[in-house]
Protein backbone atom coordinates (compact mmCIF):
# COMPACT_ATOMS: atom_id res chain seq x y z
CA UNK A 1 0.00 0.00 0.00
CA UNK A 2 1.27 3.47 -1.23
CA UNK A 3 2.19 5.71 1.85
CA UNK A 4 -0.15 8.84 1.91
CA UNK A 5 0.34 12.34 3.46
CA UNK A 6 -1.74 12.86 6.94
CA UNK A 7 -2.50 15.96 8.57
CA UNK A 8 -2.82 16.50 12.56
CA UNK A 9 -3.51 19.19 14.40
CA UNK A 10 -2.40 19.31 17.71
CA UNK A 11 -5.47 20.75 19.97
CA UNK A 12 -3.93 21.99 23.11
CA UNK A 13 -1.14 23.79 20.64
CA UNK A 14 -3.86 25.40 18.46
CA UNK A 15 -5.67 29.06 19.24
CA UNK A 16 -8.01 29.41 16.50
CA UNK A 17 -5.93 31.86 14.36
CA UNK A 18 -7.91 29.70 10.86
CA UNK A 19 -5.11 30.19 9.01
CA UNK A 20 -5.17 25.92 8.12
CA UNK A 21 -8.71 26.33 7.43
CA UNK A 22 -8.63 29.93 5.51
CA UNK A 23 -5.61 28.00 3.45
CA UNK A 24 -6.93 24.07 2.80
CA UNK A 25 -10.58 24.33 4.13
CA UNK A 26 -10.31 20.41 2.28
CA UNK A 27 -7.91 19.58 4.89
CA UNK A 28 -8.78 21.27 8.16
CA UNK A 29 -12.34 22.22 9.65
CA UNK A 30 -13.22 24.29 12.36
CA UNK A 31 -15.34 23.60 15.43
CA UNK A 32 -18.17 26.13 17.12
CA UNK A 33 -15.30 27.87 18.77
CA UNK A 34 -13.21 28.58 15.24
CA UNK A 35 -10.59 26.35 16.60
CA UNK A 36 -8.97 23.04 14.01
CA UNK A 37 -8.77 19.83 13.57
CA UNK A 38 -8.25 17.77 10.52
CA UNK A 39 -10.71 16.32 8.23
CA UNK A 40 -11.93 13.35 8.74
CA UNK A 41 -8.43 10.91 9.63
CA UNK A 42 -6.31 13.36 8.47
CA UNK A 43 -5.87 11.58 5.00
CA UNK A 44 -4.36 14.09 2.60
CA UNK A 45 -6.15 13.65 -0.86
CA UNK A 46 -4.18 13.65 -3.99
CA UNK A 47 -3.47 16.86 -5.04
CA UNK A 48 -3.71 18.53 -2.36
CA UNK A 49 -0.48 18.11 -0.81
CA UNK A 50 0.95 21.55 -1.16
CA UNK A 51 -1.76 22.84 0.57
CA UNK A 52 -0.58 20.65 3.40
CA UNK A 53 2.46 21.72 3.57
CA UNK A 54 1.49 25.32 2.79
CA UNK A 55 -1.12 25.03 6.17
CA UNK A 56 1.67 23.84 8.03
CA UNK A 57 4.17 26.57 7.39
CA UNK A 58 1.49 29.23 7.72
CA UNK A 59 0.31 28.19 11.53
CA UNK A 60 1.58 30.57 14.17
CA UNK A 61 1.38 28.25 16.80
CA UNK A 62 3.30 25.44 15.14
CA UNK A 63 0.31 23.25 15.70
CA UNK A 64 -0.04 21.11 12.22
CA UNK A 65 1.57 17.81 11.88
CA UNK A 66 2.39 16.58 8.26
CA UNK A 67 3.79 13.50 8.03
CA UNK A 68 3.73 9.81 6.00
CA UNK A 69 1.95 6.73 6.90
CA UNK B 1 -4.15 49.88 23.03
CA UNK B 2 -3.25 53.04 22.10
CA UNK B 3 -1.54 55.35 23.66
CA UNK B 4 -1.15 59.01 24.40
CA UNK B 5 0.62 62.04 23.87
CA UNK B 6 3.80 62.05 25.34
CA UNK B 7 3.58 63.50 29.10
CA UNK B 8 5.77 66.08 29.40
CA UNK B 9 8.12 64.24 31.74
CA UNK B 10 9.35 62.52 28.89
CA UNK B 11 12.91 63.64 27.99
CA UNK B 12 13.55 62.84 24.07
CA UNK B 13 15.53 59.77 23.71
CA UNK B 14 19.11 59.64 23.31
CA UNK B 15 20.17 56.08 23.38
CA UNK B 16 17.39 53.93 22.67
CA UNK B 17 19.14 50.84 23.73
CA UNK B 18 19.25 51.34 27.46
CA UNK B 19 16.29 53.97 27.63
CA UNK B 20 13.83 53.00 24.95
CA UNK B 21 10.03 54.92 25.03
CA UNK B 22 7.81 54.23 22.35
CA UNK B 23 5.83 57.42 22.75
CA UNK B 24 8.83 59.66 21.65
CA UNK B 25 7.85 61.14 18.45
CA UNK B 26 11.17 59.34 16.78
CA UNK B 27 9.42 55.97 17.27
CA UNK B 28 6.06 57.12 16.20
CA UNK B 29 7.78 58.71 13.11
CA UNK B 30 9.26 55.55 12.08
CA UNK B 31 10.11 52.90 14.61
CA UNK B 32 11.61 50.20 11.99
CA UNK B 33 14.90 51.37 12.43
CA UNK B 34 14.94 51.79 16.00
CA UNK B 35 13.80 48.00 16.00
CA UNK B 36 16.92 46.63 14.39
CA UNK B 37 18.83 48.84 16.28
CA UNK B 38 17.40 47.24 19.77
CA UNK B 39 17.58 43.64 17.95
CA UNK B 40 20.84 43.88 17.47
CA UNK B 41 21.66 44.69 20.84
CA UNK B 42 20.10 42.28 22.69
CA UNK B 43 16.68 39.95 22.52
CA UNK B 44 15.20 42.08 25.20
CA UNK B 45 15.91 45.92 26.49
CA UNK B 46 14.92 47.83 29.17
CA UNK B 47 14.18 51.40 30.17
CA UNK B 48 13.20 52.92 33.40
CA UNK B 49 10.89 54.83 32.29
CA UNK B 50 6.95 54.07 32.96
CA UNK B 51 8.39 52.66 36.18
CA UNK B 52 10.62 49.70 34.41
CA UNK B 53 9.50 48.26 31.03
CA UNK B 54 11.33 45.68 28.98
CA UNK B 55 11.13 45.08 25.52
CA UNK B 56 11.74 41.64 23.37
CA UNK B 57 12.84 42.50 20.05
CA UNK B 58 13.01 38.41 18.92
CA UNK B 59 9.95 36.94 17.60
CA UNK B 60 11.47 34.00 19.71
CA UNK B 61 11.61 36.57 22.72
CA UNK B 62 7.95 37.62 22.16
CA UNK B 63 7.03 34.31 21.36
CA UNK B 64 8.61 33.10 24.97
CA UNK B 65 6.59 35.90 26.64
CA UNK B 66 3.31 34.86 25.40
CA UNK B 67 3.49 31.69 25.84
CA UNK B 68 4.39 32.20 29.52
CA UNK B 69 1.06 33.00 31.96
CA UNK B 70 3.17 31.74 34.96
CA UNK B 71 5.76 34.70 34.87
CA UNK B 72 4.07 37.43 32.91
CA UNK B 73 0.40 38.16 33.99
CA UNK B 74 -2.38 40.16 31.52
CA UNK B 75 -3.24 41.78 34.80
CA UNK B 76 -1.75 44.78 33.07
CA UNK B 77 -1.54 45.47 29.91
CA UNK B 78 -1.45 49.19 29.38
CA UNK B 79 1.97 50.48 29.88
CA UNK B 80 1.46 53.89 31.39
CA UNK B 81 3.74 56.61 34.23
CA UNK B 82 1.68 55.54 36.52
CA UNK B 83 0.62 51.67 38.27
CA UNK B 84 -3.01 52.04 39.24
CA UNK B 85 -4.53 49.62 41.48
CA UNK B 86 -6.22 46.49 40.17
CA UNK B 87 -10.08 46.34 40.34
CA UNK B 88 -12.77 44.02 38.91
CA UNK B 89 -14.03 47.92 37.50
CA UNK B 90 -11.18 48.19 35.41
CA UNK B 91 -11.17 44.33 34.32
CA UNK B 92 -11.76 43.69 30.88
CA UNK B 93 -12.09 39.89 30.70
CA UNK B 94 -10.19 37.59 29.13
CA UNK B 95 -8.40 40.45 27.73
CA UNK B 96 -7.19 40.91 32.10
CA UNK B 97 -7.54 37.98 32.79
CA UNK B 98 -5.05 35.23 33.39
CA UNK B 99 -5.43 31.12 34.05
CA UNK B 100 -7.40 29.52 35.24
CA UNK B 101 -10.57 32.29 34.77
CA UNK B 102 -9.13 32.92 31.26
CA UNK B 103 -10.09 30.30 29.47
CA UNK B 104 -14.26 30.32 30.27
CA UNK B 105 -14.30 34.01 29.76
CA UNK B 106 -12.75 34.06 26.27
CA UNK B 107 -14.64 30.62 25.46
CA UNK B 108 -17.55 32.33 25.85
CA UNK B 109 -16.75 35.13 22.86
CA UNK B 110 -15.46 32.44 20.28
CA UNK B 111 -18.62 31.19 19.04
CA UNK B 112 -19.53 34.70 17.72
CA UNK B 113 -16.15 35.38 16.35
CA UNK B 114 -15.73 32.19 13.76
CA UNK B 115 -15.10 32.28 10.06
CA UNK B 116 -18.89 30.87 9.51
CA UNK B 117 -20.55 34.31 11.91
CA UNK B 118 -18.33 36.68 9.61
CA UNK B 119 -19.32 34.95 6.30
CA UNK B 120 -22.95 36.46 7.57
CA UNK B 121 -21.68 39.93 8.97
CA UNK B 122 -19.81 40.36 5.38
CA UNK B 123 -22.86 41.37 3.07
CA UNK B 124 -23.16 44.37 6.24
CA UNK B 125 -19.52 45.53 6.17
CA UNK B 126 -19.76 45.11 2.10
CA UNK B 127 -22.54 47.65 2.09
CA UNK B 128 -20.57 49.92 4.79
CA UNK B 129 -17.50 50.42 3.20
CA UNK B 130 -19.81 51.14 -0.23
CA UNK B 131 -21.96 54.10 1.82
CA UNK B 132 -18.48 55.57 2.55
CA UNK B 133 -17.30 55.33 -1.03
CA UNK B 134 -20.24 56.73 -2.25
CA UNK B 135 -19.77 59.57 -0.19
CA UNK B 136 -16.41 61.02 -1.21
CA UNK B 137 -15.93 59.23 -4.66
CA UNK B 138 -16.77 62.20 -6.50
CA UNK B 139 -14.34 64.35 -4.98
CA UNK B 140 -10.60 64.85 -6.38
CA UNK B 141 -8.59 64.50 -2.93
CA UNK B 142 -10.00 62.66 0.67
CA UNK B 143 -8.60 62.12 4.17
CA UNK B 144 -8.93 58.45 3.52
CA UNK B 145 -8.93 57.63 7.59
CA UNK B 146 -11.53 59.89 8.41
CA UNK B 147 -13.84 59.45 5.54
CA UNK B 148 -13.15 55.54 5.23
CA UNK B 149 -11.02 53.69 7.57
CA UNK B 150 -12.13 54.95 10.47
CA UNK B 151 -15.72 54.18 10.37
CA UNK B 152 -15.98 50.96 9.00
CA UNK B 153 -14.60 49.01 12.00
CA UNK B 154 -16.88 50.70 14.84
CA UNK B 155 -19.63 50.87 12.20
CA UNK B 156 -19.05 46.72 12.02
CA UNK B 157 -18.86 46.10 15.52
CA UNK B 158 -21.60 48.54 16.49
CA UNK B 159 -23.92 45.91 14.03
CA UNK B 160 -22.79 43.13 16.05
CA UNK B 161 -23.66 44.17 19.08
CA UNK B 162 -27.11 45.71 18.33
CA UNK B 163 -26.34 49.32 18.98
CA UNK B 164 -27.39 52.04 16.57
CA UNK B 165 -24.40 52.72 13.93
CA UNK B 166 -25.10 56.10 13.99
CA UNK B 167 -23.85 56.19 17.68
CA UNK B 168 -20.21 55.68 15.84
CA UNK B 169 -18.95 59.04 17.03
CA UNK B 170 -19.92 58.39 20.41
CA UNK B 171 -17.95 55.61 20.60
CA UNK B 172 -15.08 56.86 18.85
CA UNK B 173 -14.86 59.76 21.42
CA UNK B 174 -14.77 57.65 24.71
CA UNK B 175 -11.80 55.32 23.34
CA UNK B 176 -10.13 58.60 22.90
CA UNK B 177 -10.62 59.20 26.14
CA UNK B 178 -10.10 55.96 27.93
CA UNK B 179 -6.98 55.26 25.54
CA UNK B 180 -5.22 58.73 24.74
CA UNK B 181 -6.72 61.06 26.99
CA UNK B 182 -6.98 58.92 30.05
CA UNK B 183 -3.62 57.92 30.36
CA UNK B 184 -2.51 60.67 32.01
CA UNK B 185 -6.07 61.93 33.34
CA UNK B 186 -7.38 59.67 35.15
CA UNK B 187 -10.61 61.83 35.36
CA UNK B 188 -10.96 61.53 31.65
CA UNK B 189 -10.72 57.72 32.12
CA UNK B 190 -13.25 57.43 34.81
CA UNK B 191 -15.83 59.51 33.18
CA UNK B 192 -15.56 57.78 29.83
CA UNK B 193 -15.50 54.39 31.28
CA UNK B 194 -19.03 55.70 33.72
CA UNK B 195 -20.15 56.39 30.61
CA UNK B 196 -20.02 53.58 28.74
CA UNK B 197 -21.02 51.19 31.50
CA UNK B 198 -24.41 53.46 31.52
CA UNK B 199 -24.96 53.76 28.22
CA UNK B 200 -24.48 49.65 28.19
CA UNK B 201 -26.67 48.95 31.14
CA UNK B 202 -29.10 51.20 29.25
CA UNK B 203 -29.15 48.23 26.29
CA UNK B 204 -28.84 45.43 29.15
CA UNK B 205 -32.34 46.78 30.70
CA UNK B 206 -34.49 47.06 27.35
CA UNK B 207 -32.93 43.77 26.42
CA UNK B 208 -34.45 42.00 29.52
CA UNK B 209 -38.14 42.76 28.58
CA UNK B 210 -37.39 42.48 24.62
CA UNK B 211 -34.49 40.08 24.16
CA UNK B 212 -32.55 40.58 20.57
CA UNK B 213 -30.31 38.73 18.64
CA UNK B 214 -27.09 40.12 18.81
CA UNK B 215 -23.92 40.14 20.99
CA UNK B 216 -25.20 41.97 23.82
CA UNK B 217 -28.33 39.37 24.46
CA UNK B 218 -25.66 36.60 23.73
CA UNK B 219 -23.73 37.99 26.86
CA UNK B 220 -27.13 38.09 28.91
CA UNK B 221 -28.22 34.71 28.04
CA UNK B 222 -24.51 33.33 29.14
CA UNK B 223 -24.21 30.97 31.87
CA UNK B 224 -20.88 29.36 33.49
CA UNK B 225 -20.17 26.30 34.58
CA UNK B 226 -22.36 26.50 37.47
CA UNK B 227 -25.38 27.91 35.49
CA UNK B 228 -25.19 31.24 36.85
CA UNK B 229 -25.56 34.44 34.43
CA UNK B 230 -22.27 36.52 34.47
CA UNK B 231 -21.79 38.95 37.15
CA UNK B 232 -22.47 42.67 35.90
CA UNK B 233 -19.16 43.99 35.79
CA UNK B 234 -18.09 40.82 33.71
CA UNK B 235 -20.80 42.10 31.11
CA UNK B 236 -19.67 45.64 31.02
CA UNK B 237 -16.13 44.53 31.14
CA UNK B 238 -16.28 42.65 28.16
CA UNK B 239 -18.93 44.70 26.22
CA UNK B 240 -15.84 47.55 26.86
CA UNK B 241 -13.40 46.03 25.65
CA UNK B 242 -15.30 44.67 22.36
CA UNK B 243 -16.04 47.83 21.76
CA UNK B 244 -12.67 49.35 22.32
CA UNK B 245 -10.55 46.03 20.76
CA UNK B 246 -12.40 46.30 17.63
CA UNK B 247 -11.67 49.99 16.60
CA UNK B 248 -8.41 51.42 16.73
CA UNK B 249 -6.79 48.20 15.63
CA UNK B 250 -8.67 47.38 12.80
CA UNK B 251 -9.24 51.21 11.93
CA UNK B 252 -5.69 51.05 12.00
CA UNK B 253 -4.38 48.03 9.51
CA UNK B 254 -6.91 49.37 6.81
CA UNK B 255 -5.18 52.38 7.00
CA UNK B 256 -1.97 51.18 7.00
CA UNK B 257 -2.84 48.99 3.59
CA UNK B 258 -4.28 51.39 1.94
CA UNK B 259 -1.03 54.06 2.79
CA UNK B 260 1.27 51.12 1.31
CA UNK B 261 -0.81 50.70 -1.82
CA UNK B 262 -1.39 54.43 -2.25
CA UNK B 263 2.92 54.36 -2.40
CA UNK B 264 3.32 51.17 -4.26
CA UNK B 265 1.53 51.13 -7.93
CA UNK B 266 3.31 47.46 -8.39
CA UNK B 267 1.40 45.84 -5.58
CA UNK B 268 -1.80 47.98 -6.03
CA UNK B 269 -2.03 46.73 -9.97
CA UNK B 270 -1.14 43.46 -8.82
CA UNK B 271 -4.13 43.56 -6.51
CA UNK B 272 -6.84 45.33 -9.23
CA UNK B 273 -5.43 42.40 -11.76
CA UNK B 274 -5.31 39.50 -9.33
CA UNK B 275 -8.33 40.11 -6.73
CA UNK B 276 -8.16 36.69 -5.38
CA UNK B 277 -4.69 37.21 -4.11
CA UNK B 278 -6.01 39.98 -1.53
CA UNK B 279 -6.15 37.70 1.33
CA UNK B 280 -2.26 36.87 0.86
CA UNK B 281 -1.74 40.31 0.46
CA UNK B 282 -3.67 41.11 4.09
CA UNK B 283 -1.70 38.73 6.11
CA UNK B 284 1.72 40.56 4.47
CA UNK B 285 0.32 43.89 5.26
CA UNK B 286 -0.71 43.14 8.58
CA UNK B 287 2.45 41.46 9.28
CA UNK B 288 5.24 44.24 7.94
CA UNK B 289 2.58 46.99 9.70
CA UNK B 290 1.23 45.38 12.11
CA UNK B 291 -1.08 47.25 14.43
CA UNK B 292 -1.13 46.13 18.01
CA UNK B 293 1.89 45.95 20.80
CA UNK B 294 0.20 44.05 24.07
CA UNK B 295 1.99 44.51 27.32
CA UNK B 296 2.35 42.41 30.59
CA UNK B 297 3.32 42.61 33.88
CA UNK B 298 6.36 40.66 35.29
CA UNK B 299 5.33 39.10 38.47
CA UNK B 300 8.04 36.64 39.13
CA UNK B 301 12.02 36.27 38.27
CA UNK B 302 12.88 34.94 34.66
CA UNK B 303 15.23 34.89 31.99
CA UNK B 304 13.85 35.59 28.76
CA UNK B 305 16.33 33.95 25.47
CA UNK B 306 18.99 34.27 28.44
CA UNK B 307 17.91 37.79 29.68
CA UNK B 308 17.33 38.31 33.33
CA UNK B 309 13.78 39.58 33.88
CA UNK B 310 12.36 40.96 37.37
CA UNK B 311 8.87 41.37 38.38
CA UNK B 312 7.39 44.91 38.94
CA UNK B 313 8.44 45.94 35.47
CA UNK B 314 6.20 45.62 32.60
CA UNK B 315 6.65 44.41 29.23
CA UNK B 316 5.95 45.95 25.75
CA UNK B 317 4.97 42.91 23.73
CA UNK B 318 6.25 44.23 20.82
CA UNK B 319 4.55 41.59 18.06
CA UNK B 320 5.16 44.48 15.20
CA UNK B 321 8.68 44.01 15.95
CA UNK B 322 8.64 40.07 15.85
CA UNK B 323 6.91 40.38 12.83
CA UNK B 324 10.02 42.47 11.39
CA UNK B 325 12.47 39.73 12.85
CA UNK B 326 15.24 38.30 9.86
CA UNK B 327 15.84 35.48 11.62
CA UNK B 328 11.88 34.70 11.08
CA UNK B 329 10.72 36.14 8.09
CA UNK B 330 13.32 36.57 4.66
CA UNK B 331 13.65 40.20 3.51
CA UNK B 332 11.80 40.90 6.98
CA UNK B 333 11.87 45.07 5.90
CA UNK B 334 10.03 44.47 2.51
CA UNK B 335 6.47 44.09 1.56
CA UNK B 336 6.60 41.00 -0.21
CA UNK B 337 2.62 40.71 -1.63
CA UNK B 338 2.90 37.50 -2.31
CA UNK B 339 4.25 35.91 0.62
CA UNK B 340 3.59 32.01 1.02
CA UNK B 341 5.51 31.06 4.16
CA UNK B 342 3.79 33.90 6.66
CA UNK B 343 3.32 32.92 10.56
CA UNK B 344 2.73 36.41 12.11
CA UNK B 345 2.04 37.40 15.17
CA UNK B 346 0.22 40.28 14.60
CA UNK B 347 -2.68 38.93 16.03
CA UNK B 348 -0.99 37.46 19.18
CA UNK B 349 0.46 34.06 19.94
CA UNK B 350 -0.50 31.88 22.99
CA UNK B 351 -4.01 31.51 24.75
CA UNK B 352 -4.54 35.53 24.36
CA UNK B 353 -4.83 35.25 20.38
CA UNK B 354 -7.32 37.68 18.98
CA UNK B 355 -10.75 36.80 19.69
CA UNK B 356 -11.43 39.55 17.05
CA UNK B 357 -8.95 38.24 14.23
CA UNK B 358 -11.23 36.44 11.97
CA UNK B 359 -13.23 39.76 12.00
CA UNK B 360 -10.62 42.21 11.81
CA UNK B 361 -9.51 39.84 8.57
CA UNK B 362 -12.44 39.89 6.91
CA UNK B 363 -13.11 43.63 7.61
CA UNK B 364 -9.56 44.43 5.97
CA UNK B 365 -10.32 42.32 2.64
CA UNK B 366 -13.71 44.02 1.96
CA UNK B 367 -12.47 47.35 2.56
CA UNK B 368 -9.34 46.22 0.52
CA UNK B 369 -11.75 45.00 -2.19
CA UNK B 370 -14.28 47.78 -2.75
CA UNK B 371 -11.64 50.26 -2.66
CA UNK B 372 -9.60 48.83 -5.51
CA UNK B 373 -12.71 48.05 -7.52
CA UNK B 374 -14.72 51.40 -7.19
CA UNK B 375 -11.03 53.99 -7.33
CA UNK B 376 -8.34 51.73 -8.54
CA UNK B 377 -6.20 55.15 -8.65
CA UNK B 378 -5.35 56.83 -6.14
CA UNK B 379 -1.57 58.53 -4.64
CA UNK B 380 -0.82 59.75 -1.35
CA UNK B 381 -1.21 63.81 -1.39
CA UNK B 382 2.02 65.28 -1.98
CA UNK B 383 0.44 68.61 -0.44
CA UNK B 384 -1.13 66.80 2.80
CA UNK B 385 0.90 64.78 5.61
CA UNK B 386 0.29 61.44 6.63
CA UNK B 387 0.53 61.46 11.06
CA UNK B 388 0.96 58.31 12.88
CA UNK B 389 -0.82 57.50 15.87
CA UNK B 390 1.38 57.50 18.89
CA UNK B 391 1.99 54.70 21.46
CA UNK B 392 1.65 50.89 21.35
CA UNK B 393 -1.81 51.07 18.22
CA UNK B 394 0.04 51.91 15.08
CA UNK B 395 -1.97 53.27 12.06
CA UNK B 396 -2.10 56.65 9.74
CA UNK B 397 -4.41 59.19 11.43
CA UNK B 398 -4.95 60.95 8.91
CA UNK B 399 -4.54 59.72 5.09
CA UNK B 400 -4.42 62.60 2.53
CA UNK B 401 -5.46 60.69 -0.82
CA UNK B 402 -5.48 62.06 -4.24
CA UNK B 403 -8.03 59.93 -6.33
CA UNK B 404 -7.83 59.04 -10.16
CA UNK B 405 -5.25 58.82 -12.49
CA UNK B 406 -1.83 61.23 -11.87
CA UNK B 407 -1.91 63.90 -14.61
Amino acid sequence: MAERLKVHVDPDKCQGHARCNALAPELFELDEYGNAHETGDGTVPPGLEDKAWLAKSNCPEIAINVFEE
Amino acid sequence: MSDVNQPAAHPPVTDWVHDFDHTDPQWTENPFPIWDELRAASPVVHTQRFLGCYLPTTYEAVREIANDTEHFSSRRIIVRDVRPEITSKNAAPPITSDPPVHKPAKQLLLPPFTPDAMKKLEPRVRAICNELIDDFIAEKSVDAAARYTKHIPVRAIAHMLGIPESDSELFINWIHMILELGITDESKLLQAVQEMSAYFSGHIEARKNKPTDDLISYLMNARDKDGNPLEDTHVLGSLRLLLIAGIDTTWSAIGSSLWHLANTPADRERLIAEPGLIPTAVEELLRAYSPVTMAREVVKETTISGCPVKPGNMVLVSFPAANRDPKMFPDADKVVIDRRENRHAAFGLGIHRCVGSNLARMEMQVALEEWLKRIPDFRLDPAGTVTWSQGTVRGPRQLPFLLGKAM
